[in-house]
């Protein structure tokens, strides 16, 4: 038994590996740009999913309010580069800090919510952090910020003829999003984290200090999504309030984890690959018209995969596992 | 204002409480509902306040036949059935927003000459613009129906019933499905009524749906769900809210004020101002 | 020695209700204690008291020479109790080995070990086989059974048990006893809640009748099953007097 479960996780291990591999080759053939700028998405997507499902998924407190954290990793960062000169990347890791920080204090009064109390409360306090920062004239206001450019450089993250450097940092992104979820689900916090969510009583029955198991759920979730958004924001190279803390994000980040499986390793990233390139292609090919029909077609595959796969994607191959298991 | 919110918020509240369902399409009714009564006005010169109780019934049809085609089978769904719930409708809700897009055009829409448009009316010397004036009492009629239908009627009871307890309500025979397309049906129509009356004085568009929903999920869990009582209520705080936070704040900031007193309400009673749940 | 767990004076109010008036009872170590008495005498929220799900309204609770009277449950677990609920509440998303490596993390906070431990448990409870199935997919006598193993890997020095023989069919519930004599010969003391008496008084060597929120009758089972007192407050007046 024990041995089945450490050739389960090396096995995830090692799939990912060559996922991650096979990723990092991909530029090699794909030359367009508007493909790459898909697959940065995608990957981006996939990591921020991966990061958002730590805190819904595994500790089971649904947040649809994570824009939150992705602005403050993309203002952090910008405010601290354009006005005080400081580094992208130091800029990230503050971001990072600063929104696990808020995303405790946060947790003080949000984590004795429940259910929908607690997802609209979520929902609240970003549309509230959007609308400061829609009015707050120091950091822009609702005209946000353009990141001057000076030219290529990893020292500012900033290129302009390529696009391969974020290619390759969104793809380090998800491998660490997905390998802190891989290290976690085997450690005490992931099983506490997941006994939170199933019982929070009988958890505290057995030692699970429910609200630290939260915090610490919260912080991760939070110091991932934030550097996200810092990457966001080098990507762009212009950051407003609307286009890093609109509502969009918050859905955009639970989408693919709960397509994928919700609370499943392989989820988010499964769900991204299908869900980012599905919304860029309907949005360009047939979205063009302006007449709503990428709307449609999205909103209908939505539903569709909602309710005929309640538990995600991943679904799919547990049960044809367990049939090949049978045979 | 505030009931008007009421009104869309207690339509939500049916549905919330009644089944537990969260239905992130309701921006969306609202926004249908808008558009109806413009087309009625635009197509047959039908004034907003006479084709309002067309504009309910059609949403009643609308929202029975939307429980029985979609949400019947999301609330089925053994896994995850709170996320299935939220994304079903919310990608119903995109659906009706690309269609609505598709049908009428993204432009901005308007009610140009209505009975109510524009007209103020003088009440002890304070100039109320009538239009807002009939959708309060709209607001306060219908909330007084509804009253009385879920206390007095049977089917109000067999609603009331339902939501308490769906397996004793099987065994005396009621059936189950029958009473939840109903209310979603009834919820929807409510939806209908402040949608028409709403036509008369915003702007409509696909998107329109979106800017009131997540006040109306606000007021209903302000007031506490499951109480239909709790989501008027909470309407009613929440105009008053906007009008104060208007006067202090500048106007791009007036939801905020909204916003931090569903925390506040939150934070001292987490199951909202009248919850049960 | 001192008892393992002692209960002075506790008072449980709500609101114009009282659950639990001075009830004082005392639990020595190596005992198997029964907490019996007719619906609604107040045994499940004494139960939670000591359980740390609420604190008592008045009076003190103490563990093993400590005041835990104020301390949450999570804390009373990481001091040695450990206990199941009358609902049974397992982890339904996660396999019944996860369901006991949660509590055997209390003290083996290095995986492999806690996995190990939980095991080990699952040996003990006899609940080895199934292992690797999904705690949602097991019978109500198993959940009984895990809810037991949960709180065995935590190591606890007092088990408390709330109703886990009521529902069973008679092998089962035979099972179970055994389970508890085993639990009890690891050197764990047990404080059980039972409602039907019948299946615990040839197990426990003491009892604890609660009657009304307060401490009726307390002692061997043998006469405690005799005391006229006991008879009324279960059957009634009439058969009482009857007898």
């Amino acid at each position: 038994m024990d041995k089945n479960f450490a050739a389960r996780r090396r096995r995830d291990l090692i799939i990912a590996a060559g996922l991650a591999g096979l990723a990092a080759l991909a530029p090699l053939f794909v030359k367009d740009v508007y493909v790459q700028n898909i697959l940065i998405l995608t990957l981006m997507y996939a990591a921020l999913s991966q990061s958002w499902n730590i805190l819904s998924g595994y500790c089971g407190q649904i947040s649809l309010g994570h824009a939150l954290y992705f602005g403050i990793g993309a203002y952090t960062t910008e405010l601290l580069f354009t006005k005080f000169g400081v580094l992208p990347w130091f800029g990230m890791l503050g971001g990072g800090v600063i929104a696990a920080l808020i995303a405790m204090g946060l947790g003080y009064p949000f984590f004795r919510l429940r259910g929908h109390y607690f997802v609209i409360a979520t929902i609240v306090i970003a549309e509230i952090g959007l609308l400061l920062f829609q009015n707050w004239e120091w950091a822009g206001a609702a005209m946000g910020i353009t990141i001057p450019i000076r030219g290529d450089s990893w020292l500012k993250f900033q290129f302009l003829r390529t696009k391969l450097p974020y290619f390759y940092f969104a793809l380090a992104l998800c491998c660490l999003a997905w390998f802190v979820t891989w290290w976690l689900e085997d450690s005490k916090w992931g099983f506490w984290w997941r006994a939170v969510k199933d019982n929070p009583e009988a958890a505290e029955s057995l030692g699970v200090v429910v609200f630290n198991s939260k915090m610490g759920a919260a912080a991760v979730s939070a110091f991932l999504v934030a550097i996200g958004g810092a990457f966001y924001a080098q990507f762009l190279a212009y950051i407003d309030p609307e286009s890093v803390m609109g509502f969009q994000f918050s859905l955009l980040m639970a989408l693919p984890a709960v397509l994928g499986g919700i609370g499943t390793l392989w989820g988010p990233v499964l769900g991204a690959a299908i869900l980012i390139p599905m919304t860029e292609l309907t949005r360009s090919y047939i979205g063009g018209s302006g007449r709503g029909v990428d709307l449609i077609v999205y909103g209908t595959l939505i539903v569709l995969i909602s309710l005929a796969l309640p538990q995600g994607l991943v679904s799919l191959f547990s049960r044809a596992k367990t049939k090949g298991a049978t045979r | 204002m505030g009931l008007l919110y009421g009104l869309i918020a207690v339509g939500l509240a049916l549905i919330f409480g009644l089944m537990d369902v969260t239905n992130f399409a309701h921006g969306e009714f609202l926004m249908l509902a808008m558009y109806l009564s413009f087309f009625l006005f635009a197509f047959f010169a039908i004034d907003p306040l006479l084709s309002a109780p067309l504009v309910a019934a059609a949403l009643f049809v609308f929202g029975a036949v939307i429980y029985l085609l979609i949400v019947r089978f999301a609330m089925r769904a053994k896994a995850n059935a709170g996320m299935v719930q939220i994304f079903t409708t919310f990608g119903l809700a995109i659906v009706m927003r690309g269609l609505a897009q598709f049908f009428f055009t993204p432009d901005y829409r308007s009610i140009p000459q209505s009975w109510l448009g524009g007209k103020t009316i003088s009440v002890a010397g304070i100039f109320l613009p009538e239009p807002q004036l009939v959708g309060a009492l709209v607001s306060i009629l219908a909330f007084v129906g509804l009253y009385f239908f879920i206390h007095r009627t049977d089917f109000g009871r067999a609603i009331e019933a339902t939501r308490e307890d769906p397996g004793a309500v099987a065994l005396v025979g009621i059936d189950k499905n029958r009473v939840f397309a109903f209310g979603w049906g009834l919820g929807a129509a409510l939806v209908g009524l402040a949608g028409a009356i709403m036509a008369v004085f915003f702007y409509i568009y696909p998107d329109v749906g979106a800017s009131f929903a997540l006040i109306a999920y606000v007021t209903v869990a302000l007031g506490g769900f499951g109480s239909v009582f709790g989501a008027f209520a909470g309407g009613i705080i929440v105009g008053l809210v906007e009008a104060v936070t208007a006067l202090v704040l500048p106007p791009s900031l007036k939801s905020v004020g909204i916003y931090a007193v569903y925390l506040l309400v939150v934070f001292i009673r987490p199951r909202g101002l009248f919850g049960s749940m | 020695m001192s008892a393992l767990l002692e209960t002075r004076g506790v008072w449980q109010r709500f609101g114009g209700l009282i659950a639990n008036s001075d009830v004082s009872i005392s639990v020595g170590r190596g005992e198997i204690v029964g907490l019996i008495g007719p619906n609604g005498a107040g045994k499940s929220t004494l139960f939670n008291l000591i359980a740390g799900v609420l604190p008592p309204t008045q009076g003190s609770i103490r563990f093993d020479g400590e005041d835990v009277t104020h301390m949450p449950a999570a804390e009373r677990c990481q001091r040695g109790i450990g206990r199941t609920f009358q609902v049974v509440k397992s982890f339904e998303t996660m396999t019944v080995i996860d369901n006991v490596i949660v509590g055997a993390l209390v003290r083996n906070t290095v995986m492999r070990e806690a996995r190990r431990k939980a095991h080990e448990v699952l040996e003990f409870t006899g609940l080895a086989a199934r292992a690797d199935v999904l705690a949602s997919d097991l019978v109500p006598a198993e959940k009984r059974r895990l809810e037991v193993a949960r709180a065995l890997a935590t190591e606890p020095k007092l088990l408390l048990l709330d109703e886990v023989l009521t529902g069973l069919t008679p092998t089962e519930a035979q099972t179970g006893v055994a389970l508890v004599r085993k639990v009890r010969d690891a050197g764990i003391t047990v404080l059980m809640v039972e409602h039907v008496m019948e299946i615990v008084m040839p197990l426990v060597d003491r009892a604890i009748v609660l009657d009304l929120g307060k401490v009726l009758v307390e002692g061997k089972p043998a006469d405690v099953v005799r005391d006229p007192k006991v008879i009324k407050a279960y059957l009634g007046d009439r058969h009482a007097v009857g007898a």
